[in-house]
């Protein structure tokens, strides 16, 4: 399996949606293969139209706030005393988090498919919140499917849902995670597809959702390729770029424009759940085997009969069994590395950075791959630059960091 | 030969002037037991071919009745293997057709030829996949073919006429059209004539296949589709095990009787 140099990520897939000839793909109902054909050829139309980059670049800088800030942590630095370490603030983001580029642009296909639905799944909240957001902006109806677990566990984002107007359905069966969210989203779909559009909240599901989530949010690695430049003047030999990976949708646009520069390290941080727990939500890191689910072939944590296992994770939004196809694709070639760090290590790195640095909060999601950050930095040199995506504000998080520390709130 | 005797099952209800009746419940609900009894029972009210469900707890294609099953089913610890053995026991007694459906990653699981051995020793004689979309299914379709085992294309209303043709073309001797765009146990939301126009459709590109029509057929509906191939009810079945197992009474009972019923108002 190999990478194809000045090829979009995304496009490296074959006829049938395969990256790799082998993840990824439209393992569907018939039902759904006419929307997703559909949806198909109005992306590929819509990515090269002038008149909707601008519109999509337009609510990307007015409204999610593009460019983000790409900033030293200074403290960190110091405080580990080895590499330089950077953070591109995605939390600052409109709505705290990345999701709010998939959400602009699944509202701006909707609307251009005629269509004044809008439905999606949810895990951590983030893309339920940031649909429910860009919703209410383009006037289209909302509803946000959520497993009964998260909407106890992420009832701050709920309230926001709700607040924007959007209808959110607890989903209780399985685990009553993002797996069981992902699941109804789409069986809601395939009985509505003829009035209303389905928004997949990660780089998962079938292909073109892997495509237009990875293609939305590689506006994080375009703005920050310049502010790379900008702060070094050129891209530095030895860079590594750390980030959470749950779905997988941060990181795909976090690296997606240094693919093809082979002195830049790609390391992804799966949540490696409890220490001492056998379950966890690292697919990739514990070569779990390659399965189906939804819609999409990827290594999914399974047991012997094919039945999805329950992951554990401190971490709403890196809740999930399976993974990309776009990382499994990743992992495959050898392009990028991938790891797991734990709950515990988890949320040491967030009171880490938290500490010194401040104006740095990262949720759980992100303080994972912080986590990873923090056990390589000070085996390496100041000639080395980390650059970890905080891709979530620890917000939405402080009720289960706080009772996890003892605090109460 | 399993696929020569699915056919013969849907000519022998033509014969009647009736569409063959089809009934789907997910195998090991409520458990291994009681779920061969229902099988035994449905088998004793007239019933022409068996779906019986592997059931998979990540599905995108079922409703809330079937999902109750499955999950009924998955909780007592049933395993694909416990399908088989469910099947194979069935088929010691009864001729009546079997043809699984499931989803793709239970096949994945198991393993193409592993599971296609097992379909043989246990007499299946077909199997939908709902996950598993023409044209990405034609080599294990065509494994299907080499074990004379009737691997069943799906359709549905927004198949265009062009796939319709590619996938009737390159499908087995059976077909399934998907009635209606929901998932399974919903209410009809198209008229039965508008599903049998579509039906029509499909057995004049193809006039020697097979169409089974499901979803959202109920005791009420079923009459409307005497003068098809075949219907099958599904999820009417599995509301029926969940209430006789929340009242205390015999699923196998309950359900024969419903499926007795099902054929009557099928037959009149």
């Amino acid at each position: 399996m190999k990478l194809e140099k000045g090829t979009p990520l995304i496009d490296q897939h074959d006829e049938n949606g395969y990256w790799g000839g082998k993840f990824g793909g439209n393992q569907i109902a018939e039902s759904l293969n006419y929307p997703i054909e559909e949806l198909t050829r109005e992306f590929e139309k819509l990515r090269n139209d002038e008149t909707f980059i601008a519109e999509r670049d337009y609510y990307f800088k007015n409204f999610v706030g593009a460019p983000t800030p790409f900033i030293k942590l200074e403290n960190l630095t110091k405080h580990l005393g080895g590499a330089q370490i950077y953070c591109k603030l995605v939390s600052k983001a409109t709505g705290g988090a990345h999701k709010a580029y998939n959400a602009v642009v699944h509202s701006l296909i909707c609307k251009r498919l005629g269509k004044t639905y809008i439905g999606g799944d949810t895990g951590a909240g983030y893309a339920g919140k940031m649909l429910s957001m860009a919703a209410a902006k383009f006037n289209l109806k909302c509803k946000i499917f959520m497993g009964a677990k998260d909407v106890e566990r992420q009832s701050i984002n709920v309230f926001s849902m709700r607040s924007y107007g959007a209808e959110v359905v607890p989903v209780n069966s399985g685990s009553q995670t993002l797996v069981d969210a992902v699941s109804e989203c789409m069986r809601w779909w395939t009985s509505e597809n003829e009035e209303a559009h389905m928004c997949v909240g990660s780089t998962v599901g079938p292909t073109i959702f892997v495509k237009i989530c990875a293609w939305s949010t590689a506006q994080i690695s375009r703005e920050m390729k310049k502010q790379v430049i900008d702060e070094f003047g050129e891209v530095p030999k030895d860079m590594k770029l750390i980030n959470c990976v749950g779905g997988g949708s941060s990181a795909a646009g976090f690296w997606n424009e240094w693919i093809d520069y082979d002195n830049v390290e790609l390391i992804g941080v799966e949540a490696g759940g409890p220490e001492g727990s056998s379950k966890h939500a690292a697919p990739l890191t514990n070569d779990s085997p390659i399965g189906v689910l939804h819609g999409a072939t990827q290594y999914v944590i399974q047991d012997d009969q094919g039945e999805i296992e329950e992951t554990e994770s401190i971490s709403a939004g890196l809740d999930y069994p399976g993974v990309s196809p776009l990382h499994c694709f990743l992992k495959e070639t050898g392009r990028a590395r991938y790891t797991s760090a734990s709950d515990e290590e988890a949320i040491e790195a967030f009171q880490l950075v938290s500490k010194n640095e401040g104006f740095v909060s990262p949720s759980l999601e992100p303080s994972h791959a912080f986590a990873e950050a923090i056990k390589i930095a000070p085996k390496l040199n100041k000639d080395t630059i980390i650059v970890v995506d905080s891709c979530g504000d620890s917000a939405k998080d402080s009720k289960i960091i706080a009772e996890r520390l003892g605090y109460k709130i | 030969m399993t696929s020569s005797t699915l056919i013969k099952s849907f000519d022998r209800a033509k014969e009647h002037n009736r569409a063959a009746l089809l009934t789907y419940t997910v195998g090991g609900d409520p458990d291994k037991k009681t779920s061969l009894n229902i099988f035994k029972s449905i088998a004793k009210s007239g019933v022409d071919i068996i779906e019986c469900g592997l059931g998979h707890g990540a599905n995108i294609g079922d409703g809330g009745a079937i999902q109750d099953s499955t999950y009924r089913a998955l909780s007592s610890g049933i395993k694909t293997d416990d399908i088989f053995e469910i099947i194979e026991e069935f088929k010691k007694d009864y001729e009546t057709d079997v043809i699984i459906m499931t989803y793709q990653n239970k096949i994945m699981a198991y393993g193409e030829d592993d599971f296609l051995e097992k379909c043989v020793n246990s007499k299946v004689s077909g199997i939908i996949c709902v996950d598993w979309p023409w044209p990405l299914n034609l080599d294990f379709a065509k494994k299907c073919k080499e074990n004379s085992i009737v691997f069943i294309q799906l359709l549905c209303p927004t198949t265009n006429e062009e796939r319709l043709k590619s996938i009737l073309s390159d499908a087995h001797e059976v077909v399934y059209y998907i009635s209606m765009l929901s998932t399974t146990g919903q209410k009809l939301k198209v008229s039965s004539d508008e599903i049998k126009k579509r039906f029509n459709l499909i057995k004049k590109i193809s006039p020697n296949k097979k169409c089974i029509i499901g979803f959202g057929i109920t005791a009420d509906t079923i009459n409307d589709f005497k003068d098809t191939d075949a219907c099958v009810v599904g999820s009417a079945l599995c509301r029926e095990i969940t209430r006789s197992i929340d009242e205390e009474l015999n699923p196998a009972t309950n359900v024969g009787n419903m499926v007795a019923d099902l054929k009557q108002k099928l037959s009149s």
